[in-house]
């Protein structure tokens, strides 16, 4: 490595403070200088940190967007999620390869442009669509490539240094399809903080409380007995954490809501952190929304200019707060709490086993809260307007409104914020979808719904989710869309725990096995028992939800299965004529048949 | 301290604020099966076989800490299934040919088979290709053998302060590597002499020159099968 590189890379640890804590952001800017984070590049680092190399390799090699290997000049990732491919996206891969000449995975011979896949980027409203250099490009078709590879090498757009400015011309919809009353609608800057520094902080919780507010990411817990839990844990800081690592394929509502409401997020974040205690909070922010950093950071600029952020807050003597957004880097798993923890700590994305949950023991080993960016909202909400207003609005369990990411086969794809209560049907009318064959909810973690519970009700006391529909249509085989779903939970497994490493695998290549035909009922029941010990033997929501697409479908559409399985007897898990190639041609003769 | 009772199968078991399920059941000689657990270490939760009913859910033993009045399930027929299923599944992820491993005997990964009665994996075989490490003079790595069970991580770095050993990747493509950017074992400070070198519970880390000191049959599982030590210290109690 060139002397010059070794003191730039010395310099950026040193901007952050020699701080171990804050290696993603080293390895981000040392990518973002090189293109890539060589061995010796990770030796600098860690030297410079005072920590093993081996630990900085564990961090950086389990990034998707973090490269050791030196990539081309400009980087395409193409993203491969079900919406995509239910769109073309194959089609647009198709003309990437001919047009460079090269296929997925490698990088040009003049070093120009590397062509890879992602996975889900948020954009499933406006398929196929890709990141180049960080930024979102949507709508693409096949036609486009040309023209797109012409503007990369041209160096007229798409350049990583684009990545630092406000929101670029990036071309994302916002596709707000409708606004209600919580989310969406009109706020003014630091009403929700005025109501709550009016209070003591366990007031403020009190009034989350009573608005019956919960989780928006899913799973549904108390939001008010969470901070209040966070507020009554000892500690020598308290912190606050907005999730806005959406990951989940097909969601994209926190797009939309950091584009159209980041006020509102952060006057949340704000309470939040005056009812927990916290003088710190942290927007973690998914890697594929690096588009939006510039832009968010203006706002919260912006904020602490008219005093919402800083010391004093609106007035209050000793309210000191302020906001920090931490980039990821690619890894579904982050969204589940206790992995976006240990990514803010700088290390790898695998989750803890808890307890002790975040509460207690969460960043830097402090008591920390850590919340969706739609719950946040939310709780602004109920400051500024009341807990009785939100209580009026959904069922008696789920109160207030849900924002709901729609894709996949439907007239109107975006962003809808119901009240929840709403049923799969009222919804399908909304989005003009034509009787599709099923509806997934909750993403590939979540359920694959049949037509014939359509009736069934968004809501936590039916269907709990964090806000992914994708309609199937009767056109879409839905055992391709299981595959691409197992699919993508094996490449977002953290491979700590061994039934979600080893068992995803596992009913990938049993899935395989029978949809090529050659299964039979027995590996179903097989792929069922497998699939029941990912679920309940698992660490973590990833593991024990990575058999969903699988379990659900085998569920509710056991029949496309059953068409597969043409017999009830055992059948080898290899072709016996494939498996003996090799041998037959080493020996140079076909094996003889044993004669009757 | 603060002792309470716990439930672990219907028996009344002492345990202590701060306790693990997995210590307490230890002290009180009650088997409960694990692979990535070692006493000498800090939890890891990697291999989930000793995954517990803790009030009706899943939870792994080896971290989940105590709580007066919990009621624990172990040794019930659906949880030998589960932890059965584990590990076959470590099986056909490795390549594991137990007639020719030095470890045979001495392996907690083929004695919790034998214990679970698993005969031969029923699962498809990977079939993984997979790297050897054997440039250092006295230990060599078989990553074929490796459960990424972390023992050596945690060992190297909590206890031998050396930070040998780590994890590299993620979900299918994780692996263990080491503290050297050619990933060649003997250029780090691993000895023979470490916790590290000995603590795998497979073939996959292995001190060489000792492996068939005390031949096949004569070994440690061969007499009787991986749990009996806790077991028995219970019937002396």
């Amino acid at each position: 490595m060139a002397q010059d590189q070794g003191s730039t890379i010395k310099q950026i640890v040193k901007d952050f403070g020699n701080d171990r804590h804050r290696l993603m952001d080293i390895a981000l800017n040392v990518q973002t200088q090189f293109g890539y984070i060589s061995d010796n590049a990770m030796e600098t680092i860690a030297q410079a940190l005072g920590i093993p190399f081996v630990e900085v390799r564990d961090m950086v090699s389990f990034y998707t967007f973090l490269d050791r290997k030196e990539e081309g000049k400009n980087v395409i990732r193409l993203c491969d999620a079900v919406v995509e491919r239910m769109h073309g996206m194959d089609l647009v891969a198709q003309a990437f390869e001919k047009e460079l000449g090269i296929p997925f995975g490698q990088t040009t011979k003049d070093g120009s442009i590397s062509l890879k896949y992602t996975a889900c980027l948020g954009m499933s409203d406006q398929p196929p669509s890709a990141l180049i250099n960080g930024l979102p490009l949507t709508r693409i078709c096949p036609e486009d490539v040309p023209g797109i590879v012409k503007d990369i090498k041209g160096g007229k757009k798409y350049t990583r240094e684009k990545l630092q400015g406000a929101i670029p011309s990036s071309q994302v919809e916002t596709n707000l399809r409708k606004p209600g009353e919580v989310i969406f609608a009109p706020m003014e800057r630091g009403a929700a903080i005025r109501e709550a520094i009016n209070r003591p902080p366990e007031a403020v919780i009190d009034q989350i409380t009573q608005s019956g507010l919960r989780g928006r990411g899913g799973a549904g817990f108390p939001t008010g007995m969470k901070w209040s839990f966070c507020r009554k844990a000892k500690g020598k800081e308290h912190y606050l954490i907005c999730n806005a690592d959406e990951g989940e394929p097909g969601t994209f509502k926190d797009r939309v809501i950091l584009t159209d409401a980041p006020d509102l997020l952060f006057e949340g974040m704000t309470v939040a952190g005056y009812a927990i205690g916290a003088k710190e909070g942290y927007l973690y922010l998914r890697g594929e929304y690096a588009y939006l950093l510039g832009f968010l950071e203006q706002v919260l600029e912006q904020r602490r200019h008219v005093g919402l952020l800083g010391r004093n807050i609106a007035g209050k003597q000793g309210f000191d707060y302020d906001i920090r957004i931490q980039l990821g880097a690619g890894a579904y798993v982050c969204g589940e709490e206790s992995s976006l923890i240990e990514s803010l700590e700088g290390k790898r994305g695998a989750p803890r086993d808890r307890p002790p949950f975040p509460v207690t023991y969460g960043y830097l080993e402090q008591p920390t809260s850590v919340n969706n960016v739609e719950t946040l909202c939310c709780a602004a909400r109920v400051l500024e307007k009341g807990p009785d207003w939100f209580r009026k609005i959904g069922t008696k369990d789920s109160t207030g409104t849900k924002v709901l990411s729609v894709s996949g086969d439907c007239a109107r794809p975006g962003v809808y914020e119901v009240a929840l209560g709403i049923t799969i049907d009222e919804l399908l009318d909304m989005t003009g979808a034509d009787h599709p064959q099923a509806v997934q909810i909750g993403g590939p973690s979540g359920t694959c719904v049949a037509a014939k519970d359509f009736g069934r009700k968004i809501c936590f006391e039916d269907i709990a989710t964090g806000g992914s529909v994708i309609i199937i249509g009767k056109q879409r085989n839905l055992l391709d869309i299981v595959k691409s779903f197992t699919e993508f939970f094996n490449d977002e497994s953290c491979g700590w725990c061994a039934p979600c490493r080893a068992g995803t695998t596992l009913i990938l290549q049993m899935l395989d096995k029978i949809l090529e035909g050659r299964g039979s009922t027995l590996d179903l029941a097989e792929l069922q028992k497998v699939g029941n010990t990912i679920k309940k033997m698992s660490r973590c929501g990833l593991g024990q939800t990575a058999a969903n697409p699988i379990l659900t479908t085998l569920q509710n559409f056991r029949g496309l299965y059953e068409a597969l399985c043409k017999t009830d007897e055992f059948m080898p898990p290899f072709e016996y004529e494939k498996a003996i190639a090799a041998g037959v041609e080493i020996a140079g003769r076909e094996p003889v048949e044993e004669e009757e | 301290m603060d002792k309470y009772t716990i439930i672990i199968d219907g028996k009344e078991i002492e345990a202590k604020a701060g306790q693990t399920i997995m210590e307490a059941a230890i002290q009180a000689g009650i088997y409960i099966p694990h692979l990535c657990f070692h006493e000498d270490l800090i939890p890891g939760g990697h291999c989930r076989v000793c995954t517990v009913m803790v009030n009706g859910r899943p939870q792994s033993a080896c971290t989940h800490p105590t709580a007066e009045g919990m009621v624990i399930e172990n040794d019930t027929e659906e949880l030998l299934e589960e932890r059965r299923r584990i590990i076959e599944m470590l099986f056909v992820e490795g390549n594991h040919f137990c007639p020719f491993c030095e470890k045979q005997g001495n392996c907690e990964l083929q004695a919790l088979a034998y214990r679970f009665g698993m005969l031969a994996p029923t699962l498809p075989y990977l079939n993984r290709k997979i790297e050897v490490d054997a440039s250092h003079p006295d230990v060599f790595i078989d990553r074929n053998r490796c459960v990424l069970c972390g023992r050596c991580v945690r060992a190297s770095r909590d206890v031998d302060g050396k930070s040998v050993f780590g994890f590299e990747g993620r979900g299918p493509n994780k692996r263990i590597t080491v503290n050297a950017k050619d990933e060649r074992l003997s250029e780090t400070q691993l000895s023979a002499a470490d916790k590290a070198a000995s603590i795998c519970p497979t073939g996959s880390i292995v001190v060489k020159r000792v492996g068939y000191a005390i031949p096949y049959g004569k070994r440690k599982y061969d007499h009787e099968p991986i749990g009996s030590e806790i077991e028995k210290s219970a019937s002396k109690k």
